[in-house]
């Protein structure tokens, strides 16, 4: 019987997934209210059970465990940019018009910046030669720019391994982070979420802590962050190394 | 009916997956690049259009409704099939990189978001 209803669940995965979401998010919006009297947002207690589900797999978190593949497609990149596109209804085009320099602006800081970081650190602890430097620079932008730049350069399999674990670090801390820090970093409007999706780019982080903070401002953040991979994609193994190739020799 | 808001919406999705794809060849880069932005700029557009020619319906729009609404179940799955593993196996060089790029990033938000704000004052 068991092995009856496994098969029903992994043949149906999706609809399993949605099941499952719905009970993390009734489990944590109960936990909010009851025990953190709403302190912390339930939305975030769901993302940090997810995160914590996600350990017990590995390369695709929880859905590497067959009965939870569905989790893949539910929370793959397909259905994330369709749901993430359709939050733009709530979104005011003004606001975006009004913040469209300053966006720019952060995208642009936003990707030299984190190279900078990654590459200061990366150069710190040891790594001299200028492909790993810029294939860890480039990991500290999102772990899509990290592997991309080093299969540019010809890093070896251990840096861009370095460059994937740095982006997926920035990914979670900013899902962790972001609801912490909002207040002080005064992300509580349109126009700042626009300036903070630019600068830290990775589209699962910026949804996921702009979600844990104030769902309203989700399209703003957004909607920077989605050009942030591909900048980081032409700078990177370009400008970027050739300036770490000078600077290092 | 709510199929032609979710076809709209879908429109809107690929419509502007396709832009992010020509602009990353154009580029040169094989990808995506702003897909979801542009996408995103053509459903406001189009919605707001539609809506003032009066050629959507209410139904239509709780199509698209349900999708913006269905994002945050999305986003914890997404959060469950993270490959958490791997930010902890990279060891000290991944965490310091992801970890200071990311406060900088925290740290100039306050700091950038002064641009094109208060745009009365001729100092700023």
């Amino acid at each position: 019987m068991i092995d009856t209803i496994t098969q029903v669940l992994v043949k149906n995965g999706l609809i399993f997934g949605f099941l499952l979401v719905g009970c993390i998010m009734l489990l944590s919006v109960w936990f909010s209210n009851a025990i953190t009297k709403k302190k912390i947002p339930g939305v975030a207690i769901a993302i940090l059970v997810g995160l914590g589900l996600a350990l017990f797999g590995g390369k695709k978190g929880i859905a590497d465990i067959p009965l939870f593949s569905g989790m893949a497609l539910l929370g793959g990149s397909m259905l994330r940019d369709f749901t993430v596109v359709a939050t733009a209804m709530g979104a005011d085009l003004d606001k975006i018009k009004h913040a469209g320099l300053a966006g720019t602006i952060a995208l642009f800081v936003g990707v030299i910046g984190s190279f900078f970081f990654g590459a200061v650190v990366a150069y710190t602890l040891g790594y001299h030669d200028a492909e790993s430097i810029a294939t860890i620079g480039a990991g500290a932008c999102t772990y899509i720019v990290g592997p991309i730049t080093g299969g540019a350069l010809g890093a070896s399999s251990e840096v861009i391994a370095i460059s994937i674990a740095a982006g997926v670090v920035k990914t979670i801390i900013t899902t962790i982070g972001t609801p912490l820090v909002a207040k002080a970093i005064k992300l509580d409007n349109p126009h700042s979420a626009v300036v903070f999706g630019g600068l830290i780019g990775t589209t699962s982080g910026v949804a996921a802590g702009l979600a844990a903070t104030d769902p309203k401002l989700v399209p703003y953040g957004a909607l920077t962050a989605t050009f942030y991979t591909g900048l980081g994609c032409l700078l990177c193994p370009s400008i970027l190394y050739f300036l770490v190739k000078i600077l290092v020799g | 009916m709510t199929i032609y808001g979710v076809a709209f919406l879908a429109f809107c999705f690929l419509v502007g997956k396709i832009l992010g794809n020509l602009l990353g060849d154009v580029l040169g880069f094989n990808g995506d690049i702003g897909g979801v932005g542009f996408a995103m700029i053509i459903l406001i557009l189009g919605h707001s259009y539609l809506q003032r020619n009066d050629m959507i319906e209410a139904p239509s729009t709780k199509g698209i409704m349900f999708w913006s609404n269905m994002y945050i179940p999305v986003i914890i799955a997404m959060a469950a099939t993270q490959n958490v593993h791997a930010a902890l196996s990279g060891g000290w060089v991944a965490l310091l990189a992801g970890l200071t790029a990311t406060a900088a990033g925290f740290y100039l938000v306050p700091v950038l978001s002064k641009i094109g704000r208060a745009p009365t004052n001729p100092n700023a």
